[in-house]
């Protein structure tokens, strides 16, 4: 798939995705008979990380923080304002629309809604054969027959689903569904978006041990994105903590753990209960003052300060932090030393009201004018 | 450490699984809903309503007892206008005759056809050119990109242009434009439901092109057009089935008010329900079933097409599923 | 006595030519004044009609039977009239949602929404009521206060929309608190923050909160008892150090052991509960979690398994529930009552009876059983 001639970088052989200073920003349209561009939103703003060959990246943030436009301006299905997006050594930002289409067997997606990701009019043996045919994969039928068994084996599928359509199964299984159309054509990366929110607590650790036992057995590459911290740190090996539409903090799971160094990591980890009382009862919250300010109109300087338990005086409001290694970790903090250090300590921060985006991450959706039977 | 024997747990595994499945093939989307429609009593009376409506139109004319151009009441001197003579119903003349001394119960049954046809290649008509222009747009809007909108844009304009103009008065002016004949009845009416079917599907594929699945089609790398026909357009269909059955409802009074304004078929030799309402009218005083029965007629139709079209309405809307 | 005490509630809806489902199925709890009491379970296992049948909420519709007793206060809440329950709603037990955007009128601003409860419950009017709405907002921290009141649903985050509907729940003090999911639509920092204001609430005023939610972390930081649904019963009932310690239902251990924990290292496997929420025995067949279960043994299918209540007050519908640490007699125990398979039990708890047909001695031990 690589010729020489696409070859951008210097290909480190263990890295396969690396995402450079990737920038999606949505406009915001007003007005009624001509759209004007009145802002934007900052959905992903200048992020880096790089993907490991046959590792899992978990990416994590809450809602309206970037991670999922992140997740498809990467896979290219929201395309990128600007930044570079390395696959393997190919560039595909600026890949034509056909060779992107070829490279998008090597990359395939999964969704949080099992049901929703579903046709809900094609029964599985469609679904499984769709990229197959797109593919050219498996010449004839019964070749193509045989692949989907075994894909069907490898997400603890039985074969009478094959007939079947997708309201007819449980959501643990429409997300099975959902993982072998990823699975089917032997793709290199797969983008997870929150792959188990939508399922019940007995099934998401169903559906993350499959995807880890996948991982073991094919080498897959993970981009695991969740609003869970606990379950991301639980299948990934390196944990990107995205506020605001950029990284704060980048760490080894473990160390992400051990030693948080940004201050929104630590709220964040703070805040996941545990199931367990003595733990809850003997830890030490850092509760954050107010909400999610508004990407439209992100706070200057570090994104966090308005919120920052251990915001200074100086450099917060006015510098933008950058991503600094200390000690394995890459921080977006000026005070991450001092803070670590126990040399600065939290002060109680005041709430601002914010308000809330008018929707969700994709406000160009929402010019959509007319929905269906609001003729009739 | 647990026991338990191979026959219980068959019978545990049979009683989940039982929960979990009840039939051995798949059923599809279409299949539940036509399921859900049979066990629905108004969509019953409409099948009903319509299947009689249906085999009268086909074979009704090959029975009936006599020509309905034959004036044979004037020839046998029973129907005198003139005098206000117009007999009502007998033995021999179910329905009596009409103004011209044709025999209205044959007349009613050829009509039968007639309306059924305005009515369905009205729709047609309709459901084609909007579909299209709809399925355009829509395809365009969802999927296109920059070039997509503009195209969506334009065709858009045109359907609004359309939509401004009162749908009687776009229909006069067709029939007006074409003259007076049972083909401009029904391209009229079908004109006027054009914006309503383009609006409709265009809408509908906007709203199932922002779905996950499309995005999950596009990442698995199948092309635009393709995920338009065989994705999108599917899903988006189900709206437009139920306008097009409500339409045929309002198609057969659109076009039985057009006969009846005097721009349907002026050789009022074959019989049409509108246009027998229409030629009824100067005899209101004297015998005004020769209204009655063709305005009966069209709203029991008209009812049985509505009735169904809900059903299907209902039967087709996710929402209620399950 | 306690404040509230459910008896074998049940919540059926018949369906014209369909078996009718049996949502809640015979659960019983108590609430004690100012106690924080916890309904956990996933989706389907009854916990929030549960709540909707104590506060009469449920849809009014023909092939619904709610049976069984909840006593709030001497008060059957079941049997009183919608006129004395809609009194007792509101002034005595308020309710949260998990969806605070369609639990507020999105076209009547906030602070009408507020002045509304403390009219009618408690006759405010108003000048004295615009000021209580504002000290209200206050104390559930939503900021500027008197600014928010008139400001509309949409204006606000989901954060403090659901401030200020926990701030119309407690305008009135009730005495018991029902919170549905409170925090499910919220994000983990916001999420935390309406923990600590519901824990504070409850702590400050002594209301007693039950809370209703799928999340075992949720629980494990604030409430005192709790009860594990599943299919419409209450599996395993136990003060919250003990449940976590040692749970007993196979249920519950199955639900810790799918939690992948903050604190766990990376790569740790987890230990899911095989099966779907739909693999449901009905409860008069066995034990409803029979067919996911790891545990069961021949007895568990039959007849629903009796609540087995403990010394220490806790309570579990099990035949064959998780051993103790440190119980070694467990185990053994366990083992004997299942002598229903010939060939895999040890020979001398083989009956006198020559060995039956595998399989067809399978119906009479269900009776020994029993």
């Amino acid at each position: 798939m690589s010729t020489g001639s696409e070859r951008t970088t210097e290909p480190r052989d263990d890295v396969l995705v690396d995402v450079r200073d990737l920038k999606v920003h949505f406009p915001i349209k007003r007005g009624v008979l001509f759209d004007r561009t009145v802002g934007h939103v900052k959905a992903v703003d200048g992020v880096d990380l790089r993907i490991v060959r046959g590792e899992t990246y978990g990416l994590v943030g809450e809602s309206g923080c970037g991670k999922s436009t992140l997740g498809r301006a990467l896979l290219q299905l929201t395309p990128p304002t600007s930044g570079e997006v390395n696959f393997d050594g190919v560039e595909l930002t600026t890949l034509a629309p056909n060779k992107l289409r070829t490279m998008r067997r090597r990359m395939q997606m999964i969704f949080q809604d099992p049901m929703s990701s579903l046709d809900p009019r094609q029964n599985v043996e469609s679904i499984l054969t769709e990229g197959l045919q797109t593919h050219g994969i498996g010449g004839d039928r019964n070749a193509r027959r045989k692949i989907i068994a075994e894909t069907l084996d490898q997400v603890g599928l039985p074969r009478w689903a094959l007939s079947r359509y997708p309201h007819e199964f449980s959501g643990g299984q429409r997300q099975r569904i959902g993982i072998a159309r990823a699975l089917v054509l032997g793709p290199e990366l797969i983008v997870a978006d929150e792959p188990v929110s939508a399922l019940d607590v007995s099934i998401q650790a169903q559906v993350v041990n499959l995807l880890d036992e996948l991982q073991d057995n094919l080498g897959l590459t993970y981009l695991v994105i969740a609003h869970d911290l606990a379950v991301v740190r639980h299948i990934s090996d390196t944990v990107g903590v995205m506020y605001l539409g950029a990284l704060v903090e980048e760490a080894p799971s473990d160390r992400l753990y051990t030693e948080p160094l940004h201050p929104y990591t630590r709220a964040l980890m703070s805040a996941v209960p545990v199931p367990d009382p003595d733990v809850e009862d003997r830890r030490e919250r850092i509760l954050l003052a107010g909400d999610l300010p508004s990407p439209a109109n992100p706070p200057s300087g570090c994104r966090f300060h308005t919120r920052c338990p251990w915001a200074q005086p100086t450099r917060c409001a006015d510098e933008r932090p950058e991503l600094r290694e200390i000690g394995g970790s890459r921080v977006a903090c000026h005070w991450a030393e001092q803070i670590a250090s126990g040399e600065l300590r939290p002060h109680k921060v005041s709430v601002e009201v914010v308000r809330p985006v008018d929707e969700g991450e994709e406000p160009a959706v929402v010019s959509a004018p007319t929905e269906p039977g609001s003729f009739v | 450490m647990t026991i338990i024997s191979g026959k219980k747990r068959e019978k545990i595994d049979r009683l989940a699984e039982l929960a979990a499945r009840d039939e051995e093939r798949g059923v599809s989307l279409w299949q539940d809903a036509f399921r859900r429609l049979r066990r629905n009593p108004a969509a019953v009376v409409g099948a009903v309503i319509l299947t009689v409506f249906l085999l009268v139109a086909i074979v009704g004319p090959f029975f009936v007892p006599y020509g309905p151009t034959d004036t044979m009441g004037i020839r046998e001197g029973v129907v005198k206008v003139g005098q206000g003579l117009i007999p009502g119903h007998s033995a021999e003349h179910w329905l009596g005759y009409d103004h011209q001394g044709r025999d209205v119960f044959s007349r009613m049954i050829v009509g039968a056809r007639q309306t059924l046809l305005v009515g369905v290649v009205a729709t047609m008509i309709g459901l084609a050119i909007g579909a299209l222009i709809g399925g355009v747009a829509g395809a365009a809007a969802g999927l296109g990109g920059r070039w997509g909108r503009w195209v969506d844009a334009t065709l858009m304009r045109f359907i609004d242009m359309l939509l401004a103009m009162p749908s009687l008065l776009l229909a006069v002016s067709i029939a007006a434009l074409l003259g007076p004949s049972l083909i401009t009845v029904m391209i009229a009416v079908g004109m006027v439901s054009v914006p309503v079917f383009a609006r409709l599907l265009r809408g509908s594929m906007i709203a199932q092109s922002n779905s996950d699945y499309v995005l999950a089609a596009t990442s698995l790398g199948v092309r635009k057009s393709k995920i338009a026909l065989a994705h999108v357009l599917p899903n988006s269909l189900a709206p437009v089935i139920v306008q097009a059955t409500l339409t045929l409802a309002t198609a057969i009074i659109e076009a039985a008010a057009l006969s009846y304004l005097g721009l349907g078929n002026p050789d009022s030799a074959t019989p049409e329900w509108g246009v027998m309402l229409a030629d009824a009218q100067p005899w209101l005083g004297i015998r005004p079933a020769l209204a009655i029965y063709p305005a009966v007629a069209i709203i029991i139709t008209a009812l049985g097409f509505t009735l169904l079209g809900e059903a299907m309405r209902e039967a087709l809307d996710p929402k209620l599923r399950k | 006595m306690a404040l509230l005490d459910v008896e074998e509630l049940s919540v059926t809806f018949a369906r014209r030519n369909q078996r009718p489902v049996r949502a809640v199925d015979g659960v019983s709890f108590s609430v004690d004044a100012g106690e924080v009491v916890g309904l956990v379970g996933e989706s389907g296992c009854g916990k929030s009609v549960t709540s909707l049948a104590i506060m009469g909420l449920l849809p009014k519709q023909p092939g619904l039977t709610v049976g069984g007793k909840a006593v709030f206060d001497g008060t059957d809440l079941l049997k009183i009239d919608d006129r004395s329950r809609r009194d007792i709603r509101g002034r005595d037990i308020a309710m949260i949602f998990q969806d605070p955007l369609s639990s507020l009128n999105p076209v009547v601003p906030i602070g009408i929404q507020v002045t509304e409860v403390l009219t009618r419950h408690r006759g405010m009017k108003g000048e004295a009521a615009a000021k209580e709405a504002a000290q209200l907002l206050d104390r559930v921290g939503i900021p500027d206060p008197k600014r928010r009141l008139k400001e509309y649903p949409h204006q606000l985050s989901g954060g403090m929309r659901q401030r200020a509907l926990i701030a119309m729940a407690v305008a009135c003090q009730p005495r018991l608190l029902i919170a549905d999911e409170p925090t499910t639509a919220l994000d983990v920092t916001i999420q935390a923050q309406i923990l600590e204001l519901l824990k504070d609430l409850v702590r400050d005023s002594g209301t007693a909160l039950v809370m209703i939610t799928h999340d075992l972390g949720v629980v494990a930081g604030m409430c005192d008892t709790i009860n594990v649904l599943y299919g419409g019963r209450v599996v395993e009932t136990a003060r919250r150090r003990p449940l976590f310690r040692q749970p007993r239902h196979p249920y519950t251990v199955g639900l810790l052991g799918s939690v992948p924990r903050l604190d766990a290292g990376r790569g740790e496997r987890l230990n899911p509960i095989p099966g779907s929420v739909r693999d449901l025995l009905p409860w008069p067949d066995g034990c409803a979690f029979a067919p996911r279960c790891t545990r069961r043994i021949d007895s568990c299918v039959g007849e629903p398994p009796a609540l087995v209540v403990t010394h220490d007050s806790r309570g579990y519908r099990c035949v064959n529930p998780a051993p103790l640490p440190g119980a070694p007699g467990e185990e053994v125990r366990e083992v004997v009552p299942g002598s229903a398979t010939p060939g895999s039990v040890p020979a001398q708890a083989v009956p006198d009876d020559p060995p039956a047909v595998p399989g067809l001695a399978a119906t009479p031990s269900e009776e020994d059983v029993a």
